[in-house]
């Protein structure tokens, strides 16, 4: 491989926008097959630069650009296209209501002039990439009717139609089991072997880590560095990113001596997870863990009565649970935030205080049944001042609030149903290292404050630094329980990630 | 026959429907299955399907189009003036002339579509009070009842003589024919074709894969429009005489037709097929209702069920119930 001139070999490459230095004196250099992964945090010009390689952007003078050894002097979003770079965006842009095979040979169907279409050429082509992932699909099929990590397969397929050597893919991983995880990556190594090159673009590094050769790292528009991904761990790549030595400091005390909150008792569904029993007691932070697709989600489900288990048994404060909807589940006390939720779940233009009252407003109706706005006001201002959110006014957008402000308004919505257990599904998807931080300190000082807390995360590190005690989950059972003191992080990670 | 349910399970679920109610038809009323009825049925519906395809094309490109009918009684006016003012003209220069103001007309929605970025609902609205209103300001309401003659003048392309009395197929089913397979050519074996699909199914993934959008909205509109051109120099034909407020209101049924046939409002999906099924199934429920001697009150309640009805089962898949079942489903 290395008497092959690079696919891609960039240097010195800076993009100013509007005064703001988005890219300074930045070099990235992917060999041909190589699977590579760039890493860096929102904003620190990871999109850029790909754009810049994909000649949406055109880099500052003075940069040097080359693909597979040839040197360029400017590059267009046509010449990327022709020398076999191509982008896999998050949301694939796909035609769903078209067949596999009309997805993966779309480019034979481009061009302004009218032309008969060939559906014979067209299914041979899409059969040829296919035959080239080594993978099978069927070509009739509807894209909409496929799983999402078949269309991820499609998209893959479509770019080797139009002849990619290079193929960036921005967060392939976000949305996959673990099934479908290992199958995408056993298609990147198929890729790789032929000598086509693969750039990940990823927030979860565990998976990335696990197959790429090597990753740079950009921070603030600069790069940190080129590290082979060998030795490598999560921390350390997390504190290239954010430039910061995390605060890796264990946080878990005994909790044994508290009353329990909740109990649960053998609890079984289906297929989705089987025999779970723990334990969450007051003021507690219970961490649970495991890969995705080991009935996490579904198991937190059940709790917040969205299903219902087949086996076992629910007890809150002591008393037995039977739940047969959220709306149960709310009325005894649980919260469930779920993924993004902390990132995406307010109403931006609409003011702080409509937006933390938005799951309360039954509780905020005067006499006569319509909305007091008296009550509002009370209940806002109580949870502004519990949370501490910095807010100008209740009234005020709540995109006039810095991130972890509104995070904080997130919680005040959840927290004014008054639970007594709070379920944060995987709190942390999407979220910047740095901002991350902050939704930590909130779950704490909850914690602190009495409430029962079960933090979902499928990143160890999260659940070993904030949580008291943590649950292994995998294939639908609880196998393992850590205490953060007296276990160190990396054999978590080890029996986890195995 | 898997793979029919499977490409098209809205139509297949729709000829099903269709077999039976002409089955019931047939026991119930010994008028329905004669040759005079069913072609009548044809002709009868030729200017509706005209109008259905055209339609079809822009519900596939994501589109919806409220200001077809209205269009159409534009065109019949403005052509019928013309040619009555040129002397007469003939069927060449009549069909010439409706086409070109109908894509006229229709680009006018796709560049204020395009132009301004305003949905079309919200614009096909516009046009279609806009169009209504020009329409009744210049004729000051009033029809043409002396169209030329070689318009007027049925043409029998085929007669044939029953018990029963005459069965006769005009000249607006062969036109209407003409028009189906031309879509259908259209959508299904162009390249343009699949690029309309594909914009109705993903605008932004369609925009990034190099798709020219505004040819898109051009192409889906210019069509509908001359789709709607077509149909009004038939229903002049048909009714031999322009009457300016005769055809507003119709554009709704097609909507329904054609839903019915399985177009989806939000886009990238419907075919020909589904077109004729739709209004069909529309035609053939009003036809046995008449001759079943229901009161003509009923038939606009009757219909609503159905395409409610339809509409509501439209997520039943028969491909899924008729595929032989699998052990475990991964």
């Amino acid at each position: 491989m290395t008497d092959l001139p690079p696919a891609i070999c960039f240097a010195k490459v800076s993009k100013v926008f509007g005064g703001v230095k988005a890219l300074q004196d930045v070099a990235f250099e992917v060999g041909q097959g190589e699977v590579h992964c760039l890493a860096g945090e929102n904003g620190c010009g990871k999109s850029t630069l790909i754009k810049i390689i994909t000649g949406v952007y055109q880099p500052e003078a003075g940069a040097e650009m080359a693909l597979f050894g040839e040197e360029l002097a400017a590059i267009t979003p046509n010449l990327a296209r022709q020398r076999g770079i191509a982008v896999i965006w998050q949301d694939l842009a796909l035609f769903p209501e078209m067949t596999v095979a009309e997805n993966i040979a779309f480019e034979s169907l481009l061009g302004n002039r009218p032309r008969r279409v060939d559906h014979r050429a067209l299914r041979a082509a899409a059969e040829a990439a296919l035959a080239r992932l080594e993978v099978s699909l069927d070509l009739d099929a509807r894209l909409g009717t496929l799983p999402i990590a078949a269309r991820q397969v499609v998209a893959i397929a479509r770019a080797l139609v139009s002849d990619a050597r290079l193929i960036f893919m921005d967060e392939p991983t976000a949305s996959l089991t673990q099934a479908e995880t290992d199958a995408l990556l056993a298609v990147v190594r198929t890729l790789s072997a032929r000598g086509v090159a693969v750039v990940f673009v990823s927030h979860r590094l565990a998976e990335v880590l696990e197959i790429s050769s090597r990753v740079t790292v950009l921070r603030d528009g600069r790069l940190v560095g080129v590290y082979p991904t060998e030795g490598m761990t999560q921390a350390r790549l997390t504190e290239l990113m954010t430039g910061k030595t995390l605060d890796h400091q264990v946080r878990a005390r005994d909790t044994s001596g508290d009353p329990p909150v909740l109990e649960v008792e053998g609890l079984s569904r289906g297929n989705e997870f089987r025999d779970v029993t723990f334990t969450l007691r007051r003021g507690e932070v219970l961490g649970l863990t495991g890969l995705i697709g080991a009935g996490r989600t579904e198991l937190s489900h059940v709790l917040f009565g969205m299903n219902r288990a087949d086996a076992g048994m629910i007890r809150l404060e002591g008393r037995v649970l039977r739940m047969r909807s959220n709306r149960d589940a709310v009325a005894a006390g649980i919260a469930y935030v779920s993924e993004d939720r902390l990132a995406l779940g307010l109403i931006q233009p609409q003011s702080i205080s409509d937006n933390a009252v938005l799951a309360v407003l039954r509780r905020i109706t005067g006499a006569s049944g319509l909305l007091s706005p008296k009550r509002q006001e009370d209940l806002v201002a109580h949870w502004v001042r519990e949370l501490a959110v910095k807010i100008g006014k209740p009234g005020d957008a709540v995109s006039t609030l810095s991130g972890g402000n509104q995070q904080r308004v997130v919680l005040a919505k959840w927290l004014a149903t008054e639970p007594k257990v709070l379920i944060l599904d995987c709190p942390t998807v999407g979220v910047d290292v740095g901002a991350r931080a902050g939704i930590f300190r909130i779950v704490r000082e909850l914690a602190a404050k009495g409430l029962a807390i079960l933090l979902i995360s499928d990143e160890v590190s999260e659940v070993h630094v904030n949580a008291d005690r943590v649950l292994h989950m995998a294939g639908g059972r609880i196998v393992g329980e850590y205490d953060p003191r007296s276990t160190p992080l990396q054999d978590m990670e080890a029996a986890v990630y195995a | 026959m898997r793979d029919f349910l499977r490409a098209y399970p809205a139509e297949a679920k729709l000829l099903a429907v269709l077999v039976l109610i002409v089955g019931f038809l047939s026991v119930a009323s010994p008028q329905f299955l004669t040759l005079g009825n069913l072609t009548s049925l044809l002709n009868n519906n030729a200017v509706n399907l005209i109008w259905a395809v055209g339609l079809l094309v822009v519900l596939i490109a994501g589109g919806i189009d409220i200001s077809f009918a209205v269009a159409a009684s534009v065109v019949q006016f403005v052509a019928v003036s013309v040619l009555i003012g040129m002397g007469g003209g003939n069927w060449a220069l009549g069909f010439a002339l409706v086409i070109v103001l109908g894509i006229g007309l229709g680009l006018v929605n796709a560049a204020l579509i395009h132009g301004f970025r305003i949905i079309s609902i919200v614009v096909t609205i516009s046009t279609f009070n806009a169009f209504f209103g020009l329409l009744m300001f210049f004729t000051g309401g009033r029809s043409i009842y002396s169209l030329p003659d070689w318009l007027s003048q049925p043409i029998y392309l085929w007669e044939y003589q029953t018990e029963t009395g005459w069965a006769d197929i005009r000249l607006p089913v062969a036109v209407m024919v003409a028009c189906l397979i031309a879509t259908w050519a259209l959508i299904r074996h162009t390249t343009t074709g699949r690029q309309l699909y594909a914009f109705g199914d993903n605008p932004e993934g369609a925009r990034r894969a190099g798709i020219n959008i505004w040819l898109m909205q051009a192409i889906a509109f210019g069509w509908c429009g001359m789709m709607a051109g077509i149909a009004g120099l038939m229903q002049a034909h048909i009714t031999r005489e322009v009457v300016p407020n005769a055809l507003i209101g119709r554009e709704l049924d097609v909507l329904a037709a054609v839903v019915l046939g399985g177009a989806r409002l939000g886009g990238g999906r419907g075919s020909v097929l589904g077109c004729v099924l739709g209004v069909m199934l529309v035609a053939v429920a009003q036809n046995g209702l008449n001759l079943l001697g229901v009161s003509p009150y009923a038939f606009k309640m009757v219909v609503g069920i159905i395409i409610l009805a339809a509409i509501s089962t439209s997520n039943i898949d028969l491909a899924a119930i008729l595929a032989p079942k699998r052990r475990d489903r991964e």
